[in-house]
């Protein structure tokens, strides 16, 4: 029964220094090193405004605009309050005829030959700020026609929202959208 | 895989392994009592934490106090969560005004995470405050790691003592892992995390305008809370217009450095690690990974280290690392190889469904692998809609045991289990006396390791046939036929195994999966460190009995590869069964 009292102290102090100094430590660090990854990396424009976060991901349709992937997001796609992917199994009807129109919208929007996968399958968590280069480019001719510029200027800003590989080596080449979305809004 | 994801896959276990040696020998010094380099500042913090609690750091307890100590432990967190959970409407830190949790919720989340589950039921931007994430949750993803990690270390006393009849103090080794361990190494990766992108903060959600604003049909709902339908039996919705969104705040870095290394893999967002403010670049992916790897792989060599017999460890960890790569290999394969029925409709032929762009394939897979050999359970790619063969990896991993690395400490002490198994078997087939590292291997052990192995085995099969014949059960599923059964399947074998990750189309949140997943992993839990510090105590009080030319040689390799055979005959004899019925079967389906 002698051990009951160290429990419930062990406890205590636990959650003071794990749930509490802990992360306060963390707070005081990141705020003081890395501010603005701390407080989510929001892209803010001229005057002062943020306008977005360039981690999170946000919905476009606009021929004018690069589309983003598919998310599966609840209510509306890419609602930053409910993230997660689709859970959908490879082998569900649904889900199916799902990406099925997926590649028929894209078909209809002027892309030819091989779709690239993650432009029609939605991400992990429905935010996925990303899409490859290959994605990318497929878009190009439709978002040129719609803003009535160049496709050389389009492929110019592409190239400025492309991240290469971390250290050269790490993860994927891969084109942040909402970036792209608003250097394109600066032409 | 092309030279790039090769290279980053190769750096990964290059660093993960030079990294092994250091800590492992880091950790037996911490666990023997003796100075290290980080005495001279917690020295003095280790002493005022046991004046505080009353605790007497040189008193030996035997295996039934140490034991007992455990559970009045794990008691006191699972219900102080509990409590937090169901007043967290009142407490503080809570700028969104989330309410409480329901109460089958916040039993399931109590032992969930008091058992290093942390299988979630919930989606914590949308229901968790900051109180409860860093007090609640926080808490005890380190007293849960902790835990874990002083069964090893019992153990690995048990093997090493002779004629004793103690194993240690478990409030002085709780304290020790919890401040010379978790928490240095959390505060590093946590700063580290935050230079990559993940937030560390205490604001309220923001709202940001969307450059082009999108609209979503709603659908009405009457007064409790059913959806209103029109004569024609079709939903009723109004149109909604959004210009803005709310993007979620709260102290991420320091949950996620201690989720991945403490292995328990419980998300602050309900995309988990795949969630751009968790896991923000393929950097911050590889550290995840290492991170979930670092303390089961470097518990080998302490193992090694403390019994006198480094040879020991490094096959263990060898064992781990040949099963770890070859379900990488098969996962990877089947992603690659993509979805048949996706590629007929003119789609490149890889699966990217559910996974990240930054992370790629191999980042994908490193991570599902990683996280459910061991007991981690945190994603980056939703399980769910792996192919067939992919997702049979994640649950394959799981139901093994999880000793594959395994959980921090829960990976060791099964292995262990499983190497007695291993002994006494070939033992009886060579005609050699069972026996390791010098102790003999009797029915008392015998049945120990069978508890510890077996208990996660028996509550999946028993409950997922539960669950078929419970109508709102199989209601949950998200996904018709054979892959529904792998959901159920995939639930009850990660709770059960104290996983976490999930088929997360399963909605888990119904009093039926709440309160039959408690069960699952209280037991799932408990048996087998009960049952292990048992083995301990008894192992302790045996004499030592020299190797002799009878004594099969356990550090070699025919050992290791007979080791690795048994997990995987005992992994396949019970459960493929199930497993034919899911995604094997689903696998057929789709590929015809």
């Amino acid at each position: 029964m002698n051990d009951i009292k160290p429990a419930i102290l062990l406890f205590i102090i636990f959650t003071i220094i794990c749930g509490g100094v802990y992360p306060a430590v963390v707070i005081g660090i990141a705020q003081a090193v890395f501010p603005k990854q701390a407080q989510g990396s929001f892209i803010v424009d001229r005057n002062g405004k943020t306008i977005g976060s360039s981690l999170i991901g946000q919905p476009f349709s606009d021929p004018r605009y690069f589309w983003p992937r598919p998310s599966a997001t609840s209510g509306f796609g890419y609602n930053p309050l409910s993230s997660g992917g689709s859970n959908a199994g490879p082998t569900n009807p649904d889900y199916l005829k799902t990406v099925a129109g997926r590649v028929k919208a894209l078909r209809e929007s002027g892309v030819k030959g091989v779709v690239p996968a993650d432009l029609v399958q939605a991400s992990a968590s429905g935010l996925d700020p990303h899409i490859t280069p290959e994605s990318a480019g497929l878009q190009v001719a439709r978002v040129a026609k719609a803003r009535g510029i160049s496709e050389d200027a389009v492929i110019k800003a592409v190239i400025r929202a492309t991240e290469d590989r971390q250290w050269g080596l790490l993860g994927e080449p891969r084109v942040n959208v909402l970036v792209l979305n608003l250097e394109l809004d600066r032409l | 895989m092309n030279t790039y994801e090769w290279l980053q896959t190769i750096l990964l276990f290059f660093v993960l392994l030079t990294l092994v040696k250091p800590l492992g020998d880091y950790m037996a010094r911490v666990f023997q009592g003796e100075r290290t380099l980080l005495s001279p500042v917690l020295d003095t913090c280790e002493r005022l934490i046991y004046r505080i609690s009353g605790v007497n750091k040189d008193e030996e307890m035997g295996w039934e106090r140490y034991a007992w100590a455990l559970l009045l432990f794990n008691l006191v967190c699972g219900v102080a969560l509990f409590a937090i959970l169901l007043l967290q409407g009142v407490l503080p830190l809570n700028p969104q005004n989330y309410p409480a949790f329901s109460w089958h919720l916040a039993l399931n989340t109590a032992v969930s995470f008091m058992t290093n589950t942390n299988w979630q039921n919930y989606g914590g931007e949308s229901t968790a405050s900051y109180f409860t994430q860093m007090f609640g949750f926080a808490v005890h993803n380190f007293a849960s790691a902790a835990t874990g990690i002083v069964v090893a270390i019992a153990l690995i006393r048990g093997f090493v003592r002779r004629r004793g009849s103690t194993i240690g103090n478990f409030w002085v080794d709780l304290t020790r892992s919890t401040l010379y361990i978790l928490l240095p190494v959390s505060l590093v990766f946590a700063v580290f995390l935050v230079s990559q992108g993940v937030i560390q903060n205490l604001n309220p959600y923001r709202t940001v305008p969307l450059v082009q604003g999108t609209s979503y049909d709603k659908p009405r709902l009457d007064d409790r809370g059913n959806t209103l339908k029109d004569s024609k039996g079709n939903p009723v919705t109004e149109n909604i217009q959004v210009k803005e969104v709310q993007i979620p705040m709260g102290p991420v870095a320091s949950q996620e450095a201690i989720k991945e290394l403490g292995t328990n893999g419980g998300g602050f967002f309900n995309a988990n690690s795949a969630h751009p403010y968790e896991n923000p670049t393929p950097l911050s992916n590889m550290a995840e990974i290492f991170l979930i790897l670092l303390i089961s792989g470097s518990l080998t060599h302490t193992f090694g280290l403390m019994a006198g017999n480094t040879r020991q460890g490094w096959a263990l960890l060898a064992v781990m690392l040949a099963i770890l790569v070859l379900a990488m290999g098969i996962l990877y394969w089947a992603e690659s190889s993509g979805n048949p029925l996706v590629t007929r409709l003119g789609v490149q032929s890889i699966n990217m469904e559910g996974k990240e762009v930054r992370f790629g394939l191999a980042g994908s897979s490193l991570f599902a692998v990683s996280t459910t050999g061991t007991s981690c359970g945190a994603v980056n790619t939703m399980h769910d809609s792996l192919t067939p063969i992919g997702g049979m990896m994640p649950l394959s991993l799981i139901l093994l045991s999880e000793v594959i690395f395994g959980g921090v400490g829960t990976g060791l002490y099964t292995m262990l289990a499983f190497v007695v198994i291993a002994v006494f078997v070939a033992g009886l087939m060579i005609g050699r006396t069972p026996e390791f590292l010098g102790k003999k291997i009797e029915v008392t052990e015998m049945w120990m390791s069978i508890v510890t192995v077996l208990t996660s085995g028996i509550l999946i099969l028993i409950f997922s046939a539960v669950a078929m014949l419970v109508p709102s059960a199989v209601a949950s599923m998200n996904n018709p036929g054979a892959h529904g059964l792998s959901e159920v399947l995939y639930a009850f074998a990660s709770m059960s195994n104290n996983n976490g990750s999930a088929f997360a189309g399963l909605n888990g949140n119904t009093v039926f999966y709440n309160i039959a997943g408690a069960v699952c992993m209280f037991i799932g839990r408990f048996a087998p460190i009960v049952a292990s510090l048992a083995m301990a105590g008894n192992l302790a009080e045996k004499k030592y009995i020299p190797p002799s030319l009878g004594t099969l040689p356990a550090d070699k390799a025919p050992f290791a590869l007979w080791l690795t055979l048994v997990i995987l005959i005992v992994g396949a004899l019970t459960f493929f069964p199930a497993l034919a019925l899911g995604p094997i079967a689903e696998h057929l389906q789709m590929a015809s």
